[in-house]
């Protein structure tokens, strides 16, 4: 390591650490008048939820932070280009049921998928992978047998509805996706570094903006869990058309983790079982915390387009299945 | 305000160490299951990993522009965790949710253990009470472990939390109460000795059915480590 002496000086103006020691000192200081805030059962219900939401993540998060690194560095440049069928429209399929293999929800997946995308995946590709590896991985499915003990076609349903819309977004991407709405972070020049040096770079760089867009949808799903009551979507549960439209709303608003919205589904008995698959559907696809992961690692063009479409095809697709499987009420 | 390298690595030290902080105590069963306890301790471990090697490879790279703005959210969390640390779930959030109950058939309810009361968790009394009709529930007295709340026209509550994953995804169990009800405030721990009451009630947010116990005597104790069933 050089010593300090070589590094460049630096201007003498407010610097980020001074900043941060100021904020951790103001926080420190004030102690008591934020306790104070936890006297409000609406904060201290918002707070608990809030740092509920991202601690549950972070795991995922770092690990899938991790893969991604390795993913782009360790990883030979041609070697996804060579194991991926060659052509594009056979390529979104095998990277959709390859899905299967990253256990985890979908906080983990958004790095990765953006790796794929650096490493030379085509894009479509990247994407399905990055819409199926959430819902159709084995803890996933299996956290839904458990749920469903009385309806076992629950997770046939989910587990080909979820790879289905992968599929679908992928060839979507193909026909209609432009590669500049695509905007992955600027990167330090990786190439010049050593493994590890480079190694931990990625890291830093994938962590620190798809973290922070993660508490930032942590904190809006909070809100949304604190302020819409479950009882809004009560009126609609009897509407055949609308309760379907109204569990992926509610799937998107609430941003609950992959693992854990089955037994949420299955508590929602005076839903149809259509709605509910809608519910288990769209939500490791399109919620809050995802679309602003996605912001994060995509870019905001990206973001603002895939999301919405995806909501729409996974509500289709969903209500499509359910209607084979149950028949249409 | 763009985040330079050592803040960075200052803001990636302060979440693990929060993150490292509540998984070495019990903390860490407010928010989430705890199965995640290893997870955290590694998650923990490996920002700080990378925090050391970002402040070590700082003058390697060069940077363009500015760093990741929407990086500063990071300390956010970690500072809740450090100065607030939020208690777990209790009466505010109750009337949010529907009462959790899990739909099972009359073969699932195996007769009680011995015991006089006997101990029973939350979610079982209230499968067995609606459920069961009560069959297995007959002639028992129940000991349950809940906190008081109230429901939205201010009748008692006893109620336990139950996590799938973390507390956002929290689904209450709620029994309505009769009898010798303890007027004490909400969120007060309590140790209920009672009997299943065939009275029961229409959760209005989800439509599921309240089972109702009388109690016969009530002791208040402390918050169990894990709030959640």
């Amino acid at each position: 390591m050089k010593p300090a002496a070589t590094l460049p000086a630096r201007p003498r103006r407010l610097g980020s650490v001074e900043v941060l020691a100021a904020i951790l000192l103001l926080a420190l200081l004030s102690r008591g008048e934020l306790a104070g805030l936890l006297d409000q059962p609406e904060v201290r219900t918002w707070l608990t939820m809030f740092v509920s939401i991202v601690l549950q993540a972070v795991p995922f998060l770092v690990l899938g932070v991790l893969l991604s690194a390795a993913i782009t560095v360790f990883v030979p440049a041609g070697f996804f280009a060579r194991a991926l069928p060659g052509h594009p429209a056979l390529a979104v399929p095998a990277a959709a049921a390859a899905g299967v293999v990253l256990p985890g929800c979908e906080c983990g997946s958004v790095p990765v998928a953006g790796a794929l995308v650096r490493r030379g995946v085509t894009p479509a590709a990247a994407l399905a992978f990055l819409l199926s590896a959430p819902a159709i991985n084995p803890v996933v499915l299996i956290a839904t047998a458990v749920a469903f003990p009385a309806e076992p076609l629950m997770v046939l349903a989910r587990g080909v509805a979820s790879l289905v819309v992968a599929v679908l977004m992928g060839w979507l991407w193909l026909r209609l996706g432009r590669t500049e709405w695509i905007k992955l972070p600027r990167r330090p020049e990786l190439t010049g570094l050593a493994r590890w040096p480079a190694f931990w770079a990625s890291a830093r760089h994938d962590l620190l903006p798809a973290g922070g867009f993660l508490v930032l949808g942590g904190a809006l799903a909070a809100t949304l869990n604190v302020l819409v009551p479950a009882r809004w979507t009560q009126a609609v549960a009897d509407q055949p058309v609308l309760s379907v439209l109204a569990l992926g709303v509610l799937a998107v608003l609430l941003s609950m983790c992959s693992e854990a919205d089955a037994f949420v589904a299955a508590s929602l008995t005076q839903f149809s079982l259509t709605a509910r698959l809608a519910f288990l559907v769209v939500g490791p696809m399109v919620d809050l915390k995802l679309f602003a992961m996605q912001t994060g690692t995509f870019g905001r063009s990206f973001a603002i387009r895939f999301a919405p479409a995806t909501f729409v095809v996974a509500v289709l697709v969903a209500a499509g299945t359910g209607a084979l499987v149950w028949g249409w009420p | 305000m763009a985040v330079n390298r050592t803040a960075q690595s200052l803001i990636l030290v302060l979440l693990g160490v929060a993150v490292l902080r509540i998984g070495v105590t019990d903390q860490y069963l407010r928010y989430v299951k705890e199965g995640l306890r290893p997870f955290l301790l590694a998650a923990g471990l490996l920002l700080l990993v990378t925090a050391v090697a970002t402040w070590r490879h700082r003058e390697h790279e060069h940077e363009h522009g500015h760093g990741h703005r929407v990086a500063w959210l990071l300390a956010l969390p970690a500072l809740v965790l450090l100065v607030l640390a939020p208690p777990p779930l209790g009466s505010g959030a109750v009337n949010q949710a529907g009462t959790a109950i899990d739909g099972r058939s009359a073969a699932d309810f195996p007769a009680l253990p011995d015991g006089d009361p006997v101990p029973v968790t939350m979610l079982d009394y209230a499968a067995r009470a609606v459920f069961d009709q009560g069959g297995s529930l007959h002639g028992r007295r129940v000991r349950l472990t809940g906190f008081l709340a109230t429901g939205p026209a201010g009748e008692p509550l006893l109620v336990r939390m139950m996590l799938t994953c973390c507390a956002s995804d929290a689904r209450p169990v709620k029994i309505g109460l009769r009898g010798r009800v303890p007027a004490l405030p909400p969120d007060t721990w309590l140790e209920v000795t009672g009997t299943r009451l065939p009275e029961t009630a229409t959760d209005e947010v989800n439509g599921q059915t309240i089972p109702f116990l009388h109690i016969e005597s009530a002791r208040q104790v402390p918050a169990p480590p894990n709030a959640y069933e």
